[in-house]
């Protein structure tokens, strides 16, 4: 457990140092810019846009760090030759793609916190600056807590995306890892319809094979509820519960194989 | 041991500097020029929509689906802002729809959207395309995405009342918007009165006066210029009956001037914006005039000529 922590932290340090936090400074000007521009142009709709621009951008921003870093955790280790010298220390190769994985969690932990304290920062000086009046106008009330549960589904997505670009920068280049990766996060969009594809083909075997695809390929769209949180609209608690489960279980099932091939793997 | 001098920024940099410096200011003279010469063309563009298809630009939106619909939503704005700022002949609102229906198939429940669509594509031109058809169609798409908001088929019984004058079917949808749960307890004698008396002024009052009741400006905004619309409609009335009363001398030509002469008028009469009625010199007919922002009129409260 020490060790994974220790692989961990060091991975955290390595994005700080690789000028990860910077994407904090560009969503908070982000944020404010568009705080200070919508309202002449939505009528009446500023607060609803930022919430959908706060939810989106911390969707994309976490995004592009779990590919990018997520790529590279294991190939950059491999093609500058340092897995060497971390292997012939008392770490075990599981140790070492749970560590990494951590790491970038972290990572997006603290982007993601941040992001989200940014996002209720604007959004209470939006309510405080508003008049009451205009107020009742809104769908949702503008600080509120339901917002939570949307960063709660990104943060499991971006987890699970993750895993996905650690699972494929095991064993294949980083160019090549960012194009599965991303691959994969735009079909995990499309798979829901896989599930109904029974009704638009006849084939059973073709119907039998789409239905096996969707439960194989992550099922990326039940992570989004930005439009119903926004709205003001109910997420029920079993929802979240079985998305973040099935997410979990998705991340366990790649990281298991993660180190399944990564174990295997001849560094000689 | 030599100490070192400041010298200043070496002559390679300033040189940098001055390139940039040379270059925005180029790019900058050029983008002028381009959008002078060619101001048509930008227009031109705006009024392009390369999507129509609701259904793909969700399918292209992937996760951000919400946040296009907030794109579209802008567009849509800035598409009927932008054209009601145009000169009247040169007013083109063929984009109000598609963008509405796009905004409300990425976002179901953007409300606003729905309701705006409802007012300003059924609103006649110049002020709007003239497509309470569209508007009924949006509205029901609405209906569909949340059966339970009372607000769409208030929305519904409106355009039926105000823009097609078919009362039945308005009291109709007013019925049914009363019957839904949360709804204003004034919908159900609205329904009755709309049966009863639909074409009367009084409905129509009371109707706006509801809308001005709205929490969205826009649609207050639009409530009180109809409210000021019915108003100076009823004031044309009353001033046409003192002008039939108080016709002019034998040979005389009808002027609100000679009225006032005569202490029949205190002073020349104003619409409920300030601008002054019209008067007929030779028929005596009272209008509102033209260059009032109430005009023009809609169809159905223009007065015909006596």
């Amino acid at each position: 457990m020490r060790a994974i922590s220790c692989i961990a932290v060091s991975v955290f340090r390595e994005s700080v140092r690789d000028r990860v936090p910077y994407n904090l400074v560009i969503f908070a000007i982000l944020l404010i810019a568009s705080s200070f521009f919508l309202g002449q142009l939505t009528a009446g709709q500023d607060v609803k846009i930022i919430k959908d621009l706060g939810l989106a951008a911390t969707a994309v921003f976490g995004l592009f760090i779990a590919i990018f870093i997520g790529i590279g955790l294991v190939s950059k280790e491999v093609e500058r030759r340092s897995i060497y010298g971390l292997l012939a220390k008392p770490i075990s190769r599981p140790q070492l793609i749970l560590g990494k994985y951590a790491g970038l969690v972290l990572t997006l932990a603290v982007n993601v916190t941040v992001m989200t304290i940014a996002l209720y920062a604007v959004l209470a000086y939006m309510t405080w600056t508003t008049a009451p009046a205009l107020q009742t106008a809104w769908d949702a009330p503008g600080i509120d807590a339901r917002l939570l549960k949307s960063v709660f589904l990104i943060f499991v997505e971006l987890m699970l995306i993750t895993a996905l670009a650690l699972f494929f920068s095991t064993f294949s280049t980083p160019l090549l890892s960012a194009a599965l990766t991303l691959g994969l996060y735009i079909v995990g969009h499309f798979n829901a319809d896989l599930r109904n594809f029974e009704t638009v083909v006849e084939s059973k075997t073709a119907a039998w094979l789409a239905r096996g695809l969707y439960h194989l390929l992550p099922d990326l769209s039940a992570f989004d509820v930005k439009t119903q949180v926004v709205h003001g609209l109910e997420v029920p608690a079993g929802y979240l519960a079985l998305t973040a489960g099935y997410g979990v279980l998705y991340i366990a099932l790649l990281l298991i194989v993660s180190i399944l091939i990564f174990s295997r793997r001849d560094f000689k | 041991m030599t100490a070192r001098t400041h010298q200043g920024p070496p002559a390679a940099t300033l040189a940098a500097i001055a390139g940039i410096v040379l270059c925005v200011a180029g790019a900058v003279s050029l983008q002028i020029a381009r959008d002078r010469l060619y101001a048509g063309h930008s227009r031109e563009t705006a009024r392009i929509l390369y999507v129509r298809s609701g259904e793909a630009v969700k399918r292209l939106a992937l996760d951000f689906d919400a946040l296009w619909a907030d794109v579209y939503w802008i567009r849509a704005i800035q598409h009927y802002g932008g054209e009601r700022l145009n000169d009247v002949g040169r007013r083109n609102y063929e984009l109000l729809f598609p963008l509405v229906d796009l905004t409300t198939t990425l976002d179901p429940y953007f409300s606003i959207a729905y309701r705006f669509g409802a007012i300003f594509l059924s609103e006649a031109p110049p002020g709007g395309p003239g497509r309470p058809d569209q508007a009924i169609a949006l509205l029901r798409k609405g209906v569909a995405a949340q059966p339970g908001k009372w607000q769409y088929l208030h929305d519904i019984a409106f355009v039926y009342y105000w823009h097609f004058r078919d009362f039945d079917t308005a009291a109709m949808w007013f019925q049914r918007a009363a019957e839904l749960p949360n709804a204003p307890n004034w919908l159900k004698p609205l329904a009755a009165s709309v049966l009863g008396a639909g074409s009367d002024r009084a409905s129509a009052r009371f109707l706006w006066n509801q809308i001005l009741q709205s929490e969205e400006e826009w649609l207050r905004r639009n409530a009180s210029r109809a409210l000021s619309q019915l108003d100076a409609v009823d004031a044309v009335d009353a001033l046409q009956a003192i002008v039939n009363r108080f016709p002019p001398p034998a040979g005389g030509q009808y002027s609100w001037e000679a009225l006032v002469r005569r202490r029949v008028l205190r002073g020349i009469p104003l619409d409920p914006v300030g601008t002054p009625f019209e008067l007929d010199p030779a028929t005596g007919r009272v209008a509102l005039s033209r260059s009032s922002s109430l005009s023009p009129l809609p169809q159905h409260l223009q007065i015909p000529p006596s």
